[in-house]
């Protein structure tokens, strides 16, 4: 092959595997002038063949409910996935359970009222506020986001929930705090109204994990990766299957097309027509 | 159609149907019998991968259409839950998304093959003007995809680009306002927009369909070019399409769709914005707005110029500036790879490109900007400088004698007197 073609094919290469890191680097960027530092962590579920931890995930779950849920919506999940394949895969009766232990608004009944109930499996996530005028009103002006995709929504992902979590520290002398807010190390321009929400022993652990904030931080970062890509595991199993099968056929095809040009490669190549 | 029918109907319903409407004729002349240039290599391949490409998006995005909610309030939602409630929706979901990077990935390559050969020269000159058509095309289409998510790049994207429009208030005070409100169907981006830009993306794709019919109707009346860029002058230059072509398409396109997998399984948002994953919100406007990977050339081409109506002549000019290639290059010969001088320039071309997609994904400031400016110079000098200049001073290197002097070597060829008899060597009578 010509070199210029081979600069050619290397380049367009490089744009395309450029594009998607530089586009990495602005979203970093975009708040604040230094990009703060998020650490990449080691997860259960890295590609190609990661699979999340069951336990993590439900570790998660409670962390979740316990801490998060007071103040963030995820409206996009139902009790029914925490049963799922895949998932924190809780029993159909632990299911029936902690959707049980919620009261959620339903109706109008007969008489046109609304009342509450239990929710049941198929119930959406019961949002802690009604609205997001009174989301704010509780939590000092700031909207606590949905966190259904925030580990897709976020540059970094789970590493960079991870970090966020465990990244409140004393704001270095000289930093202009504005009243109500918290200094965090990971945080775009280091300035967040959400306080420290996690601290050692606030959730208890049944498993033996230790309660740490570190653990409940990575097990919430991990199940939020799993909340927002619930088809994760099969993603990665089927991709398996799907990339042997390519790669059998890929060689397939190649012996195929030397087999078929072999003829030609001598000057009296007979005609096939 | 450009060559001898060879097509003999083998029974009497075939003869039946040939005297009726020819299509087993047209397929077996135009897709099997087809002569096709023995020596085209890998970086012809893209057509082919091309027209799967289209078809993957196709079918995909009409399952897609189907779980869809086209309006403000279902449409992020109604994304998510194809992700999640939706039979192998995920699946169908990300080979979308991700289909419509690789289809541009090919889509810049076979675009660049067609320049470095010379491919629109005489007589490919419709050919070449209907693939820029069918490019124009897909920029319309991968845009309008785009904001079906309706996350915030999503949404800002429409904002930033139909507000292009507006400049058009400099040439005629209200003009761009008018037609800007027209586009939305409102005083801002909002449901009505969302749903005609659905409407438009699930026909544009269509009209590329049609477009790419007589794209190929266009190619196979000249027939290919090919590297050397010279003419098919015997039968002996040629191979039949099928089996030649079909398998060497086949194995590069299963090497395609391997990349294509690997992207589809194990790292599906890996081109995309996190940001998109926020849902559309008309008060808050991100950061740092940037279009998808593929349109970052021309946006840094747009932000290179100071007034807002030239960025946006500038931006059009640099896409319709393609229709005019075959007559821009004055150059005798095809194929770059017989262009000394030439072929730096279109290396310079390559990577001005290249560096033209980085600066578009960064801020338009400090050096940024003077190095978009100096790109977006060199971009455009090489269409009306560098093509017919350099054409009219460059002497090419000798070409082949024949297509199959350049597959074969010439001394081969030698030994084999057009005329003459052809004997066979001891090697040959061996195999």
């Amino acid at each position: 092959m010509k070199p210029s073609l081979v600069a050619f094919a290397a380049a367009l290469a490089l744009t395309f595997a450029h594009a998607g890191v530089s586009l990495a680097e602005d979203a970093s960027q975009a708040n604040g002038n230094h990009a703060p530092e998020i650490g990449g962590q080691s997860w259960s579920f890295t590609p190609p063949f990661g699979t999340f931890d069951r336990a993590q995930l439900q570790r998660g779950y409670q962390v979740y409910r316990d801490v998060c849920a007071n103040c963030h919506s995820m409206q996009l999940l139902s009790y029914r996935n925490l049963g799922e394949p895949g998932g924190p895969q809780f029993s159909p009766n632990a299911v029936e359970v902690l959707a049980s232990q919620v009261q959620v608004t339903d109706g109008p009944n007969d008489k046109g009222e609304m009342f509450q109930r239990p929710a049941r499996p198929s119930d959406h996530f019961r949002a802690p506020f009604a609205n997001d005028q009174l989301a704010r009103n509780a939590n000092g002006g700031a909207l606590p986001p949905d966190l259904s995709v925030i580990a897709k929504a976020r540059e970094g992902g789970p590493d960079y929930i991870y970090a966020l979590l465990t990244g409140y520290e004393k704001a270095p002398p000289g930093f202009d705090l504005a009243p109500g807010m918290h200094y965090n190390a990971a945080f775009p321009g280091h300035q967040i109204a959400m306080p420290p929400p996690l601290s050692d022993g606030v959730v208890t652990y049944t498993d033996g994990t230790k309660p740490t904030l570190d653990n409940y931080a990575r097990d919430v970062s991990a199940y939020l990766m799993w909340a927002a890509e619930p088809k994760l595991e099969e993603r990665h199993k089927t991709g398996a299957r799907v990339m042997i099968f390519l790669i059998v056929f890929l060689v397939i095809m190649y012996l195929a097309k030397r087999a078929v040009w072999a003829g030609l490669h001598h000057r009296d190549a007979r005609r096939a027509t | 159609m450009a060559h001898p029918s060879t097509y003999h109907p083998q029974s009497g319903a075939a003869r039946w149907l040939d005297s009726r409407l020819p299509v087993p004729r047209l397929m077996h002349d135009q897709f099997l019998a087809f002569p096709t240039p023995r020596n085209l290599n890998y970086w012809w391949t893209f057509g082919g991968i091309l027209t799967f490409m289209l078809g993957v998006q196709i079918v995909t995005g009409i399952v897609l259409a189907m779980h869809y909610v086209p309006t403000e309030q279902g449409a992020f939602n109604s994304v998510e839950h194809i992700m999640r409630d939706v039979n192998w929706g995920w699946l169908l979901r990300y080979i979308h998304a991700v289909g419509a990077s690789m289809f541009f990935l090919a889509v810049y390559i076979h675009t660049f093959r067609g320049l470095y050969y010379g491919s629109y020269k005489a007589p490919r000159e419709v050919l070449w003007i209907l693939g820029v058509l069918i490019l124009l095309l897909m920029i319309a289409t991968a845009f309008m995809g785009y904001s079906l998510v309706w996350g915030q790049m999503s949404f800002w994207a429409v904002t930033v680009i139909t507000n292009l429009f507006s400049s058009l208030d400099a040439v005629i005070p209200g003009l761009g306002t008018k037609l800007v409100q027209w586009i939305w169907g409102g005083f801002a981006v909002g449901g009505p927009t969302l749903n005609r830009l659905y409407a438009l993306h699930y026909l544009f794709p269509f009209v590329i369909a049609g477009v790419v019919v007589l794209h190929i109707w266009a190619l196979h009346i000249p027939g290919n070019n090919n590297p050397a860029g010279i003419e098919v002058k015997t039968a002996r230059d040629t191979v039949p399409f099928h089996p030649y072509y079909t398998i060497k398409d086949g194995f590069a396109l299963v090497a395609f769709i391997l990349v294509f997998a690997a992207m589809v399984f194990y790292a599906p948002n890996f081109l995309g914005h996190p940001d998109n994953y926020v849902p559309a919100n008309p008060l808050q406007t991100p950061p740092h707005i940037v279009p998808e990977w593929y349109f970052l050339p021309f946006y840094a081409i747009l932000r290179a110029l100071p007034n807002k109506l030239f960025g946006v002549i500038t931006l059009l000019s640099s896409i319709s500036i393609l229709f005019f290639v075959p007559w821009l290059d004055t150059s005798k010969v095809r194929s770059t790879s017989y262009r000394p001088i030439y072929k730096w320039f279109f290396l310079a071309f390559v990577i001005t490109c290249i560096a033209l997609g980085y600066l578009g994904s960064q801020p338009p400031e400090g050096w940024y900007l003077v190095l978009g400016r100096i790109f977006t110079v060199y971009y455009f000098a090489f269409f009306l400088v560098v093509m017919p200049v350099v054409g009219l001073i460059e002497r090419p290197r000798r070409l082949p004698g024949s297509i199959t002097e350049s597959v074969l070597g010439p001394e081969e060829t030698k030994a084999v007197p057009a005329a003459a008899p052809h004997r066979r060597t001891p090697a040959e009578v061996a195999s």
